[in-house]
């Protein structure tokens, strides 16, 4: 007969082991299955000697276990005691591979075949999902590993990585600096890998620092040598190490398994749960980075309450003193008064549950401006998202008239396009009454808007109403714009697919609203390059105008979102519009001339074509060096160094990245206009300074997500070096290295501290910006933006 | 597509030096020193040598700016710009100084190495503007770091194709790979090829060989010859690098001592003048 519980908890990270704490404490019959050996797997793996992040500081934690800021070991220690002192009734080694049945009589099966019954289920089994292992035989030898912390721990060894995947490569590359390093690939090609790293691991392999088997699969391990089996048969080679990357099965398909279900394919969705953590299958609960709470303490204070809520208590959400301090300045309210405020004033809001509600409001700020206060201006490079709680504001729209005014009131929002196009503001906002607004940042709103289709639908219609008059008709009246704002669709383009073909019918105009395009001819069977256009202005006008077919190629440089207008809806317009038709015609103008020159100039089309592959074109702000004036004396690499919280290390690689033309693209952030980085950061420790600087703050935790993501290879995970001596004393006595970067030390290493996230923050912080600039003696460095710097002028 | 030193700011250090220079040359035609021929002690000369040894000062000064970095407003740019122009323009307000007086003594020394130093500042501008193109398109696209990388492999490879091809190109390949050598001292960073160069040597050794041999075997050496001839090439195109890149530093290794010398040879005249003159 199967063994039954009240409660059966799947998966001990923090956020099971403090269900399960909790349901020890509370004499509740539970029982926590672990899929290893050991508790709490996702921090198991992090990198020896870790310093564990107990962020965000200001919540309380609310667990029968203990955690705080400290070193990976001492937690898993901790928690270990903690688990025999309370009586938690874990059973490790049993991974759980089946969830049926409803509330009050779940069955859960486990890898062994045992069945495990429960009235309800806590699902926390985290985000990592399974990692692939080798099948080979000796694949149990203990070189063969599935996980690489520290590159730089390995010297020179022989070392197979298995996988062709991001991982694989990251992996390979970074080893190939101290060992010989090979890659093995299962198919013919490098595919499955961003961008970034396949130009990585093509340049490595060409240049010989790393050597690839394609079409090859390992077949025997021994204890120095790998036996692979590639289309000339098989093949012996020495080897002293194994990676085997082979990625990890997504956790989602167990899930859906168990009858949950996601709001849309998207590989980020999360299940959608309740207030109190319940999914849509009743008794079973999701909690901790399932659920959408990727941090530690997040997951156990879910564990503490998911077991009050199945007792059937209510109890105060773990933030109520946190929202009671943002809502201070509204005078002495209750917090529930306040949300159920917004919900009734703000209609996009309306429909949010209570605790999704309470996680915006977290990661909002309250505002209460007077008539008159700016809340922000005209080319400021803030993102976040106001709504307006109550009060009027008026947006400046003609940054040259402060008069000419549109208001708006009680439950409308503005900011949105801070959200789509990672670009400055385009207008001034100022208060008109005295006003409550709420101040909401991006990622929260993006991840709302990514997961709440009403909220994007009501987002999306009022936003192409704006954009068209901000970007096309500033002087246009709204209701004017309605018919054409009718016919509009919003349509995306992956990077380098194409909006119109030259030679198609000209059926309509897209408004760029995020991303930007480049715009070729065919000339003497070449595509060449005569325009780049970024988000903010609108293509396609050409063919309408002279009801031609199109006259060029349109194609996304970097992923792009345009609202496309038909074609006769905007003729309309421009029939009643007089003074809009009149600016149409001359930007007509001005791009038949600039093509005409760019024919004569292929040189110029050729260069932005080349920055527009390095993905300049998503940059706001990017590092390139004239190689025809760099002298090579790297003062660029140590002014960087030496900018005091940069602590000595250096954020740009001079050398490394492509060059053509004699223009260098170096290794460098170029801050782009939606950072890749920022994406998936748990503690949300990455944000875009006023002046556009995308920075990293001292709450990074170090996992390495940003690296990851960054298609540009410029985030470096890394401790500070030592303290390293004066100018002075090098200078006189020899000690230390001098200026710039010691770059033998990232590879000492460092026990008991962390690797943090380090990148240019493009001296944010330093008194007359960007120091590479400014200490290149032959003004070879300098830094750019896309939108100015890919033009003929720029570039003749 | 942008400025060098050269053209900086729509060449407004050129415009400063030059209206230094004309003023110069035009006070000292109008000025008519009561003992006859104007020299370093009428009160033309004593402006003059004030401004140039304030000058040399301030041209030293740019070895600390350089390294003051992320501090000042001014890019770094804009100093060597000035640096070039103001240096250039000590020929003329230093020769004035002098009054063409000259002779066998610490005064035309200090004059003799501010001209070295502003001739080896000449070739370092000079440097400037010519080798890092040569540079890049020598590069093709590869850094240092690989070409050695790519030269070890093909080192490698011609090793493990000479092993079956007889006692005799085992040996002069093995000899080759033992004798490469790159970098080393100045003259030969300096330069950019080896005339000894040991592979070469080998593969004309080779090349001879080869016409000798028929079958099986010349097709193996052919292959030796393909990858020696690429391992050659490789050392070529790595000499050029380092040559252009000790050209553009070997320079600064006589610019910057010379001045510590001129201004041993300044501070030594100006006592002199005040105190025995
Ligand atoms: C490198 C790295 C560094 C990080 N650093 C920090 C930090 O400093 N501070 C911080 O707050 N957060 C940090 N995080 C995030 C944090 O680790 C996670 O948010 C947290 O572990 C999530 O907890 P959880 O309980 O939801 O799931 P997890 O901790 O992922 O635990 C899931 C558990 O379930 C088990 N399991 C999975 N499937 C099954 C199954 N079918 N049957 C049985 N058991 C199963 C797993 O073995 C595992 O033990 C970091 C993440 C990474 C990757
Ligand atoms: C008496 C006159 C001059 C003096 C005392 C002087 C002194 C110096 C010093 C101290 C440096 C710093 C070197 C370092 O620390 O790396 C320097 C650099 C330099 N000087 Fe001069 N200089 C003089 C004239 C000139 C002239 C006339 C030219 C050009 C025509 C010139 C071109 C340069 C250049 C190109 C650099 C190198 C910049 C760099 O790479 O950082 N100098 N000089
Ligand atoms: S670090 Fe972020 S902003 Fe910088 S290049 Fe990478 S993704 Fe873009
Ligand atoms: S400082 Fe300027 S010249 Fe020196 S290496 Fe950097 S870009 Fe080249």
């Amino acid at each position: 007969m199967a063994e039954r519980f009240t409660v059966a908890i799947v998966g001990s990270g923090p956020g099971g082991l403090s269900a399960a704490g909790h349901a020890a404490k509370l004499n509740v019959s539970h029982i926590l299955l672990e899929r290893t050996s050991h508790a709490s797997d996702t921090i198991y793996k992090y990198q020896k000697g870790k310093l564990v992040m107990a962020t965000p500081d200001i919540l309380p934690l609310r667990s029968d276990f203990d955690f705080k800021l400290g070193i990976r070991e001492d937690i898993l220690g901790t928690w270990d005691r903690q688990l025999k002192e309370q009586g938690v009734n874990i059973r490790y080694n049993a991974e759980v591979t089946g969830i049926k049945g409803a509330k009050g009589n779940f069955q859960l099966t486990l890898a062994d075949k045992s069945v495990i019954e429960a009235d309800h289920v806590v699902l926390g089994i985290g985000l990592q999902g399974n990692l692939n292992k080798m099948t080979a035989p000796g694949a149990e030898l203990p070189h063969v590993q599935y996980q690489l912390d520290d590159p730089d721990e390995y010297d020179g060894e022989s070392i197979f990585v298995i996988g062709a995947g991001d991982a694989a490569i990251e992996n390979a590359v970074a080893l190939a600096k101290q060992n010989k390093v090979a890659i093995v690939n299962r198919s013919a090609e490098f595919a499955r890998a961003k961008q970034g790293n396949l130009d990585l691991i093509r340049a490595a392999v060409d240049k010989g620092l790393v050597e690839a088997y394609h079409n090859a699969t390992p077949v025997r391990v021994t204890a120095n040598s790998i036996v692979l089996k590639t289309a000339d048969g098989e093949v012996e080679a020495p080897c002293n190490r194994i990676i085997a990357r082979l990625g990890a099965t997504a956790p989602r398909k167990f899930v859906e398994g168990c009858g949950i279900q996601f709001p849309s394919a998207a590989p980020s969705a999360l299940p959608e749960v309740s207030a109190t953590y319940e999914s849509n299958v009743p008794g079973l609960y999701v909690i901790g980075a399932l659920g959408g709470y990727p941090l530690i303490k997040q997951a156990m204070n879910q564990g503490f309450e998911v077991i009050e809520f199945i007792l059937g208590r209510q109890i105060e959400p773990a933030d109520e003193p946190l929202l009671k301090e943002k809502f201070k300045g509204l005078g002495p309210v209750a917090v529930n008064d306040v949300l159920a405020r917004i919900r009734a004033n703000v209609p996009i809001f309306a429909e949010l549950n209570p605790l999704v509600l309470r996680e915006l409001m977290l990661d909002s700020t309250v505002h209460t401006p007077k008539p008159g206060d700016v809340i922000f201006k005209h080319n400021d490079y803030s993102n976040t998202f106001y709504t307006i709680v109550d009060g009027e504001v008026e947006i400046q729209v003609s940054p040259d008239d402060p008069k000419q005014v549109v208001v708006l009131g009680r439950g409308a929002f503005f900011g949105e396009m801070g959200l789509i196009a990672g670009r400055r503001r385009t207008a001034t906002v100022a208060a008109r009454t005295n006003a409550v607004l709420i101040e909401t940042a991006r990622r929260t709103m993006l991840k709302l808007i990514a997961s709440n289709a009403p909220v994007k639908r009501e987002m999306d219609r009022v936003a192409i109403i704006r954009q068209i008059q901000t970007y096309m008709a500033p002087n246009t009246p709204v209701e004017s714009l309605m018919e054409l704002a009718e016919t509009a669709t919003l349509q995306r383009f992956g990077k380098g697919e194409v909006l119109f073909n030259q030679g198609d019918p000209g059926d309509g105009v897209h408004l760029i609203r995020s991303g930007s395009v480049t715009v070729s001819r065919r000339i003497g069977g070449r595509d060449m390059v005569l325009n780049y256009v970024a988000s903010g202005n609108y293509v396609g006008e050409m063919a309408l105008l002279t009801d031609a077919p199109r006259s060029a190629t349109v194609r996304a440089a970097v992923a792009t979102e345009t609202v496309k207008l038909d074609g006769e809806a905007f003729k309309r317009l421009l029939a009643h519009d007089q003074r809009l038709s009149r600016e149409v015609e001359t930007r007509f103008r001005e791009r038949l001339e600039n093509n005409a020159r760019m024919e004569a100039l292929p040189e110029a089309g050729s260069i932005i074509e080349f920055l527009v592959n390095q993905g300049v074109g998503e940059a706001t702000d990017v590092l390139l060096i004239d190689e025809s004036l760099c002298v090579r004396c790297d003062n660029c690499e140590k002014a960087c160094a030496e900018i005091p919280s940069h602590h000595g290390m250096s954020r740009l690689d001079r050398e490394a990245g492509p060059t053509f033309a004699a223009i260098h693209v170096p290794t460098s952030c170029r801050h782009c206009e939606h950072p890749h980085c920022m994406a998936d950061c748990p503690p949300d420790a990455i944000h875009r300074a006023p002046n556009g600087e995308v920075f990293i703050n001292d709450s990074c935790i170090g996992c390495g997500n940003c690296q990851r993501n960054c298609p540009y290879g410029v985030i470096q995970m890394a401790a500070p070096p030592p303290h390293k001596p004066g100018l002075l004393s090098w200078l006189l006595f020899g000690l230390g290295h001098g200026p710039g970067e010691d770059k033998s030390l990232r590879h000492v290493k460092k026990e008991g501290v962390t690797k943090h996230a380090v990148k240019c923050d493009m001296c944010k912080d330093v008194e007359g910006g960007a120091a590479c600039v400014r200490a290149c003696p032959t003004g070879a460095a300098i830094r750019v933006d896309p939108k100015q710097f890919l033009t003929l002028a720029a570039l003749r | 597509m942008h400025e060098s030193v050269v053209v900086y700011n729509r060449f407004r250090f050129l415009k400063a030096a030059t209206l230094l220079g004309l003023v110069a040359i035009v006070l000292y035609a109008w000025h008519d020193p009561a003992g006859g021929l104007p020299n370093g002690g009428t009160w033309l000369g004593y402006g003059l040598g004030t401004i140039g040894a304030l000058l040399i000062l301030w041209l030293m000064w740019f070895g600390v700016r350089k390294r003051s970095y992320g501090e000042g407003h001014v890019k770094l740019e804009a100093w060597l710009s000035a640096h070039i122009y103001l240096g250039l323009s000590l020929i003329v307000v230093a020769t004035l100084h002098t009054g063409f007086q000259f002779g066998w003594n610490v005064h035309t020394l200090a004059y003799v190495l501010m001209m070295l130093v502003i001739a080896s500042g000449a070739f370092g501008l000079y440097a400037y503007l010519r080798y890092p193109r040569l540079m890049t398109e020598n590069r093709r696209g590869l850094t240092l770091t690989m070409m050695m990388q790519q030269i070890a492999d093909a080192d490698r490879d011609c090793r493990e194709s000479s092993m079956q091809l007889g006692e005799e190109i085992n040996r002069a390949v093995l000899q080759a790979s033992q004798d490469t050598r790159l970098g080393g001292s100045m003259w030969r960073q300096l330069a950019g090829r080896d005339p000894n160069c040991a592979t070469l040597a080998a593969l004309r050794s080779i090349e001879r060989l080869a016409e000798k041999t028929s079958g099986a075997e010349a097709s193996a050496l052919r292959r030796l010859v393909t990858l020696m001839t690429k391992k050659v090439d490789l050392l070529r195109q790595a000499r050029r690098d380092i040559q252009l890149s000790a050209l553009m530093q070997i320079w600064l290794y006589v610019h910057v001592p010379l001045t510590f010398a001129l201004i041993a040879a300044l501070v030594a005249h100006v006592i002199a003048v005040f105190f025995y003159w």
